[in-house]
């Protein structure tokens, strides 16, 4: 009797076990299978020609996506230009002068997680109704600024969550030297956090990279150069977007080839910004 | 360190302080006092009633059972205890006569300086860590913050240690350097009085006896305060020693009278506790 | 004696304060922070003035009706509701025991060494960008199921409605197994971070009473640890609820209610997707305005809730 009973649950217990590690491969491996499909897909069709030309007409075989690189390039410069000063300097807010406690920090705290869980597509809707509609066009401004945008929530917890890693003897030691509140933030604290707060700022940049949904009505998409920065304007995500989801097989290679470079791209900032954290001298 | 405004304050101050007169009276050798001290940790009272005259050039040691409020008094004076919200001050604190509140907080601290219980050295390097106060008074001229940093490295008895690593990480160091590459980068501002929490407490004996030469020979330049744990250390080094018990200072004397001839029974039975 | 106000003139303090920058810095901070509380305002304000055309005609029947026809002009929420939150469950349905066994090897059977390499791949997962899925979707896991595992189904399970009827590829089956395969990286690490914050203790203590491995981590660390790990579903669904592009990318894009899971769908966030910059009139941008204000609310709600229990069990654990 209690033989088949331990015999059982020794069973359940092997079983069980085996499974969580069979399900972890399965997740571990859908990386490989994601990875090693897009890159024998998209290496495939990858050329110089998909770096330095132009997108051809329906039809027309060869030509590449410069414009997209460069469009996606210049909203990701925009984005970073709004995403990282106000959410660095938001979180030094919320580290170093907010306080725990008192509602302006904590409606800050809140609001921030919220915006972060927004879905992109709303914050699309938004920077449309602020941006694009007024002006009556689609351009680069209003598709970097919703990613920026985007950017601000990440940033700013990021660059909170790493200032308060540094121990408050940091700021004792610089102010017991006569340095000011201030002086102490900027020559000791955000000093020491710096690895950290560049790494968060890193993977935020390589998560907006990936955005499609914010772009489709705010920098539409281009087939062309767009001149300047108020023009509908190309982006690598909307490409892929907007080929996958064409009928035409040389569009589908295109779309692979973009897919292979974008990701490539994300899990390269990715790599990097991980190994620096770990790295990182607090936390 | 003439181009900063706190020390120009301080050089106004010189002429009075060097009226003869007062000069010879023994209130001059004062360089501290505090006068009725009450500490707030919110509605929580930390000190009551602290009164403790702290003699210039000389080594004033503060011991007393754990949480009886000595880094609190401590932190009082140079007001680094504002760090902490929700705490409050009462009564006065002088500095060479004048009250530490009116006192603009960043050149107090300059002239007080504080090593803490645990080594704090900033994620820079060695050089950087000293030469940190200097910055931080608008100081640039390279060779002069070499200066500094080689005085101050010297005086903390750590140069021999480190001269030829100066671009290093501090956070290399031993706990003991670590330490006394505090005390040097509180030395690098040149303080009048340097606030000493615990110094030793996260040291081995040897690199004890190291900070304790030093505090040695410190007194000639710098009035210092120390809190400590360790009464033979106390008695070692300090001319005077107050016993703070529950957030008072029970007795307040020379080092000798209270480890010999302690009058309140309190300081007695602490001391004769921890050395029986 | 000298005081320091004899000393120091008000032109010198003002320039010191200045020079110390207390003042400076905290309002340039304080401004960054307030533009993120400003930015949300004008967010939502925004959705609900945009929209208002559409909420004026619709009332509270747009959430209830099922009819979307831009043609028409007729705009009901119900058929892309529908296609959200069914695509969405069958995410969690897939996402949520497979994302917590591998969190469960992770956290309690993997030496530490192996799991930090494990977590470290699954969190590249996590940033694999869902356009990227959206692709995979359509040329890898489509043509699968099309040719290998809806044909098995259909010959098993084929009397179930929800297994019914012709498949064509593009259906709420594909757009929830894309959903899955995204969401699960997240449940797995925010999952494995819970069960680590467990105490040791709980473990050795049902072990030492003769429970078996999986005994102890079933009856005791994931009960000790349920909050969070409810936690980890709830933001794992906000996400799911509010995923764009490969769900677009997939789903079929036809706004029916349809029993079965083969046939194709239609979610808010792919409607607002594919129609917005195409919108015909005012009307229809007001009405997917206003469809991004349904959106907004849910996932305001549900991360709220995710919020809520994380933070109970960050308490708990104290
Ligand atoms: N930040 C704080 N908030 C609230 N109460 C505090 C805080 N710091 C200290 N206290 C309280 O104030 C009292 C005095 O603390 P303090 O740190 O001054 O003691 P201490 O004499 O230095 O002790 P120790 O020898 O252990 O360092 C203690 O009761 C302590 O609990
Ligand atoms: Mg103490």
């Amino acid at each position: 009797m209690t033989n088949t009973l331990s015999f059982r649950r020794r069973a359940v217990n092997n079983v069980m076990l085996s499974l969580t590690a069979v399900f972890t491969v399965l997740v571990v491996g859908s990386l490989f299978v994601i990875l090693g499909y897009l890159a024998y897909n998209g290496w495939h069709f990858l050329n110089w020609d998909f770096f330095t030309k132009l997108p051809t007409p329906v039809g027309e075989p060869g030509g590449g996506m410069a414009n997209a690189i460069v469009g996606s390039a210049k909203m990701l410069l925009v984005a970073t230009m709004i995403g990282v000063p106000f959410g660095f300097l938001g979180g030094v807010y919320l580290s170093e002068f907010g306080g725990e406690h008192g509602l302006f920090p904590f409606l800050v705290r809140y609001t921030t997680d919220l915006l972060n869980g927004v879905p992109s597509i709303v914050i699309g809707i938004f920077a449309w109704t602020v941006l694009v509609r007024p002006r009556h066009h689609y351009s680069a401004w209003a598709g970097g600024i919703a990613l920026g945008i985007m950017m601000v929530p990440i940033a700013l917890r990021s660059t909170e969550e790493f200032l308060q890693g540094v121990p408050n003897s940091m700021r004792e030691g610089a102010m017991a030297l006569g340095a000011s509140k201030a002086w102490t933030i900027f020559t000791v604290v955000i000093p020491a956090a710096m690895k950290g707060i560049i790494s968060g700022m890193m993977l935020d940049l390589a998560r907006v990279a990936g955005e499609t949904a914010p772009l489709l009505f705010t920098a539409l998409s281009s087939r062309y150069w767009s001149k300047g920065w108020d023009e509908p304007t190309a982006s690598l995500p909307v490409m892929i977007f907007n080929y996958a989801v064409s009928p035409y097989d040389d569009w589908h290679q295109q779309a692979w080839a973009a897919g292979f470079v974008l990701l490539a791209l994300v899990l390269l900032v990715n790599i990097i910004a991980r190994g620096v954290l770990s790295r990182a001298t607090y936390k | 360190m003439n181009e900063v405004d706190g020390t120009a304050v301080r050089m106004v101050q010189d002429p009075t302080q060097t009226i003869p007169a007062e000069a010879t009276k023994p209130e001059m050798k004062v360089q501290l006092r505090t006068e009725g001290v009450n500490f707030y940790y919110g509605k929580y009272q930390a000190l009551h009633g602290i009164d403790l005259d702290v003699y210039r050039h000389k080594i004033t040691a503060l011991i007393g059972p754990s949480g009886c409020g000595k880094s609190t008094f401590l932190r009082t004076l140079n007001r680094i205890c504002e760090t902490i919200s929700h705490t409050r001050v009462e009564g006065k604190i002088l500095l060479d006569g004048e009250d530490v509140m009116e006192l603009d907080v960043t050149s107090l601290r300059r002239r007080v300086g504080m090593v803490f219980q645990r080594p704090n050295p900033f994620p820079k390097s060695i050089f950087d860590n000293v030469a940190y106060g200097a910055r931080i008074n608008g100081l640039h001229r390279q060779k002069r913050i070499r200066d500094i940093v080689e005085e101050s490295l010297v005086r903390a008895a750590l140069f021999e240690e480190v001269k030829d690593k100066l671009q290093q990480s501090a956070l290399a160091l031993s706990g003991g350097q670590q330490q006394r590459l505090c005390i040097a980068r509180a030395l690098a501002v040149n303080p009048e009085v340097l606030l000493l929490d615990e110094p030793c407490s996260a040291l081995d004996p040897i690199a004890t006896a190291k900070i304790e030469e030093l505090l040695f020979v410190l007194k000639d330049t710098c009035t210092m305060v120390m809190v400590t744990h360790n009464m033979q250390q106390a008695a070692r080094t300090a001319e005077y020693t107050g016993f703070f018990l529950l957030g008072r200072l029970i007795e307040f004397d020379k080092t000798d009278t209270i480890f010999r001839n302690p009058s309140k029974k309190e300081t007695e039975d602490y001391i004769t506790g921890r050395f029986g | 004696m000298a005081t320091s106000q004899a000393v120091v003139r008000p032109a010198n303090r003002f320039f010191r304060r200045v020079r110390e920058g207390n003042e400076i810095a905290y309002t340039i901070t304080v401004i960054c922070a307030a533009s993120i509380l400003l930015v949300t305002v004008l967010l939502v304000f925004q959705l609900w003035n945009n929209s208002g055309i559409a909420r004026h005609k619709f009332g509270w029947s747009f959430i209830g009706s099922q009819t979307w026809d831009p043609v028409n002009e007729d705009f009901g929420a119900l058929p892309l509701a529908f296609g959200t939150l069914v695509s969405s469950a069958l995410a969690l349905l897939i996402a949520v025991p497979s994302g917590l066994m591998a969190a469960i090897f992770l956290a309690e059977l993997a030496p530490p060494k192996a799991s930090d390499v494990l977590t470290f791949l699954i969190e590249l997962l996590a940033a694999v960008p869902s356009v990227i899925y959206g692709l995979l979707g359509i040329f890898l896991l489509v043509p699968i199921l099309k040719d290998h595992v809806v044909p098995v189904l259909k010959s098993t399970l084929g009397w179930l409605p929800i297994f019914s009827g012709p498949f064509y590829g593009y259906s709420m089956l594909a757009a929830g197994l894309v959903l899955a395969i995204m969401i699960i990286p997240f449940i797995v690490s925010v999952s494995r971070e819970v069960l680590l914050a467990v105490p040791v203790e709980q473990r050795e203590a049902a072990l030492g009473l003769g429970a078996t491995r999986w005994e102890a981590t079933w009856q005791i660390v994931i009960p000790y640890a349920s909050r969070g790990i409810y936690g980890s579903i709830f933001l794992a669904l906000a996400r799911a609820l509010g995923e764009t592009m490969a769900v677009t990318m997939v789903i079929g894009n036809n706004p029916k209610i349809a029993m079965s899971l083969l046939a194709p769908g239609y979610s808010i966030a792919a409607v607002i997707a594919n129609e917005f910059s195409e919108a015909s009139s005012a009307m229809h941008a007001a009405s997917l305005t206003e469809l991004g204000l349904v959106l907004f609310a849910i996932t305001v709600i549900i991360n709220g809730a995710a919020r809520l229990m994380m933070l109970t069990t960050a308490e708990h654990a104290k």
